[in-house]
């Protein structure tokens, strides 16, 4: 039983995918990785321990929330991609490196004017369009990105993707606010 | 040396024991504690039969203490000190808490949480919860035959960091052992969905006396995951009450009023409120301590139009909440209402409308959520062998932060993370040679600290002069299962450390907690000794049973060392509890639980293998 005790046992050294079982890919099974969670919070969780020894409840606690930390990021899949850039080194640089294509950058502004004017003029049914808008961008960004990281390998190309993904993301923050000034 | 017996792990070597686990519902109008019987959660009435403990605590003359009905007799002659609905006070300041002006009691503004003077003494909220906690668990012991093992204790799904951590302490205050703090529309949630073996997108709208909350969850194969969860948390009954107060000065035309007059009116307001749930008018009639008679009628109508504002106030968490589930309305597969306050038929209007579709009535709205409770408490109690058949996954409800320069807040978890949660993140020093680093923990959703609320403050010192921006130091939130937050900073090239469990201060500290404890069993039992010693026993006895099966299950996992260690503290342990000395008992049972960390991680972490392959730990390849 040597290999149990090795330093592949520790939790901080496996990464996300591999606590799910998953392979390192962009492209996922939701499913697969939703069941994964539940399989492993149904025998892990501080549920399951309330009446155990102290050590096993401060083991309890850290492990699911390494787990819930590892599914978080993995469901999300601008969280998803960035984490892959990272476990194959690639420093995306989000706050520093964020020279975007014009042409990009002039559609942000075009959103951005959208989300203003519904805002002012306090329309939910225009940004519900706005966001079902904002979603098919996304879902496109989404599938390119699959490919960069899982076809193509171009890791590159993938950071350029995540930084829109993250753009978008941003507005799609924007919209839930717009929304919540509406409530008010 | 005698071999050691092993059983079959999962199975307890005695016979199984039921422990005595209660669920209480600590409401802002109303208490109850419920326990699971041969499988059926009930309520536990007290010997009138009475299922509901009106949360009002009286305060007598020469340290005496009424609670419940007897208060609530006097809580228009005596308002002074008849505290009602102490869980708008929960962790709260004197500027957090809407129409004080106009309550009757002497506020002492304390740093963190306000006080009352009362005739015996100024009184924390937190003192006077656990008041109310200690009349439920003596119903529940008497019901139960003994001392109870263990509590769940409901909180708002709304409720944050100081709140809840308040209505910890008056738990521990009042002699409860507690084994979680759960979100009171879980609760329900577990008790509902269990009841119907529900499946899909439920939505909980819990409109209480003093707190509204929504919570979205998803209810699949026994698992009840909370997806979103929003809310007031000084949103409810009270405030409808208080509008028909307003009404009624207004109709009358009166002049202010004294406490007491005041006071009586919102009881007159609450019979009103709830007449008109059956009938189209009701009558509001007072004699005040002028002699002047109030006769007054309200009907539907002009209530619903004194209230809509309210009514509409519940609806922008609930899109809120949707949103944050990134689910429509069209999604939501059922609408279980909770609390007292949605038996209003305008509140059962507004959500209907909402949702499209008729709200689910059919539990209790006053006992579903101490049911739930009842039910989690069971399980984490230890008395379903298998742990249950059911998980619950939730979350937190507001986002966790650190104040940064220029008073900005940076976000560390956001809302709805699912707990327990922990995530870390790198600061950095502002000036040269800067030593040390306050840190300010806080709690909301706005950009600035000033508009959060905050929670503790404390300092790393010691940090080795650099210039500004060299060092590196790593704040790290935990949150716990009860949604209760540590905060831990370390600065990375020296390891220097330091580390707070959050609380807020509002006057009461751990020993005095711990203090006013011991005094209040000395006085009712007269034998600190025995209960500490048979504490120490009982917990002891039960870690040399859990050391003993996860050796028998796992000791593959450690080499023969490790393993020798770990017998040796138990061998230590079973010492002490053949002996006399609580203390020894506890020294033991510290080592041992110490000694056996890492075997804990190593076999939490074989756990997660098995969940995933089903297959055991040996035949893995790593």
């Amino acid at each position: 039983m040597a290999e149990a005790r090795d330093g592949s046992l520790q939790p901080m050294r496996r990464d996300h995918f591999e606590i799910f079982g998953l392979e390192p890919a962009f492209r996922l099974e939701t499913e697969r990785l939703e069941r994964a969670y539940r399989e492993i919070q149904a025998s892990i969780h501080p549920d399951r321990f309330a009446h155990a020894a102290d050590a096993d409840r401060r083991a309890s606690m850290q492990w699911t929330a390494r787990v819930n930390e590892a599914y978080r990021t993995l469901k999300s899949p601008v969280q998803r991609g960035k984490y892959l850039l990272e476990l194959h080194g690639v420093d995306v640089a989000f706050e520093t490196n964020t020279a975007m294509p014009a042409d990009f950058l002039q559609r942000q502004l075009e959103l951005r004017e959208v989300l203003e004017e519904a805002q002012g003029k306090r329309d939910a049914a225009a940004l519900s369009r706005l966001r079902a808008e904002l979603r098919e961008e996304e879902r496109a960004l989404e599938a390119a990105l699959a490919d960069a990281l899982d076809a193509k390998r171009d890791y590159g190309l993938a950071a350029g993707l995540v930084r829109k993904l993250m753009f978008l993301e941003r507005v799609d923050a924007e919209i839930d606010e717009a929304f919540e000034t509406m409530d008010e | 040396m005698a071999l050691l017996q092993i059983s079959e792990p999962g199975q307890s070597p005695a016979p199984h024991q039921q422990r005595r686990a209660v669920g209480i519902d600590l409401g802002t109008t109303n208490s109850l504690v419920a326990t699971v019987r041969s499988g059926v959660p009930t309520i536990l009435p007290d010997a009138q039969g009475r299922a509901l403990l009106p949360s009002i605590v009286r305060y007598l003359p020469g340290g005496g203490v009424e609670v419940g009905y007897a208060a609530q007799a006097h809580q228009s002659a005596d308002s002074k000190n008849t505290i009602v609905s102490v869980k708008r006070f929960m962790g709260r300041g004197r500027k957090d808490v809407p129409y004080i002006e106009n309550m009757p009691y002497d506020f002492v503004d304390a740093p963190g949480m306000l006080q009352i003077d009362t005739v015996a003494g100024v009184k924390s909220p937190v003192e006077v919860s656990a008041e109310i906690l200690k009349v439920l668990r003596e119903r529940a012991e008497l019901s139960l035959a003994g001392d109870l093992d263990g509590a769940v204790i409901t909180v708002p799904a709304y409720f944050d960091d100081a709140q809840r951590q308040a209505t910890k302490d008056a738990a521990t205050l009042a002699g409860l052992n507690v084994l979680r703090l759960l979100n009171e529309p879980t609760a329900a949630a577990i008790a509902y969905g269990l009841e119907n073996a529900s499946e899909g997108i439920y939505a909980v709208f819990d409109l209480g006396g003093g707190t509204f909350d929504i919570s979205i969850l998803k209810l699949s194969r026994g698992v009840f995951e909370v997806l979103s969860t929003n809310g007031n948390a000084a949103l409810g009954g009270d405030d409808f009450d208080q509008r028909l107060v307003c009404w009624a000065l207004e109709t009358a035309n009166l002049p202010p009023l004294e406490p007491r007059d005041m006071r009586m009116l919102h009881v007159k307001a609450r019979e009103a409120k709830e007449a008109l749930t059956a009938h189209g008018e009701a009558p509001f009639t007072a004699r005040l301590s002028s002699g002047e008679f109030v006769d007054l009628t309200i009907n539907t109508e002009a209530f619903c139009s004194i209230t809509q504002h309210l009514v509409q106030k519940t609806l922008g968490p609930t899109r809120k909440a949707l949103r944050d589930a990134g689910l429509e309305v069209e999604d939501v597969k059922g609408v279980v209402m909770v609390g007292g306050a949605t038996r209003m038929p305008h509140i059962q209007r507004a959500v209907s409308e909402f949702f499209r579709r008729d709200p689910l009535n059919n539990l209790d709205p006053d006992k579903v959520v101490a049911l739930g409770a009842a039910m989690q408490a069971d399980v984490l109690a230890g008395n379903q062998p298998t742990g249950g058949d059911w998980l619950l996954l939730d979350v937190i409800p507001l986002s966790l932060g650190i104040e940064t320069m220029g008073g900005l807040v940076e976000r560390i978890i956001p809302r709805n993370s699912t707990i327990p949660t922990a995530r870390a993140q790198e600061f950095t020093t502002y000036k040269d040679g800067q030593t040390a680093m306050s840190i300010h923990a806080v709690q909301g959703e706005r950009e600035l600290v000033s508009d959060c609320r905050s929670l503790a403050r404390f300092e790393l010192r010691g940090i080795p002069p650099m210039v500004a921006g060299a060092a590196r130091i790593l704040v790290s939130f935990q949150v716990d299962a009860d949604g209760l937050l540590s905060v831990t900073a370390k600065e990375k090239s020296t390891g220097v450390e330091a580390s707070i469990a959050v609380k807020p201060s509002y006057g009461l500290t751990d020993s005095d907690i711990e203090r006013m404890l011991r005094d209040s069993f000395e006085h009712a039992r007269g034998d600190m000794q025995a209960r500490a010693l048979n504490e120490s026993r009982v917990d002891g006895e039960r870690l040399v049973d859990a050391v003993q099966s996860a050796l028998a299950a796992d000791s593959a996992l450690l080499s023969a060392e490790e393993r020798s260690a770990i017998e040796q503290h138990l061998a230590t342990l079973r010492t002490a509890l053949s002996g006399t000395d609580h203390r020894a008992i506890k020294q033991a049972s510290e080592a041992l639980n110490r000694a056996t960390d890492e075997f804990a991680a190593r076999r939490m972490d074989a756990n997660v293998r098995r969940a995933l392959t089903g297959r055991s730990i040996e035949k893995l390849e790593i």
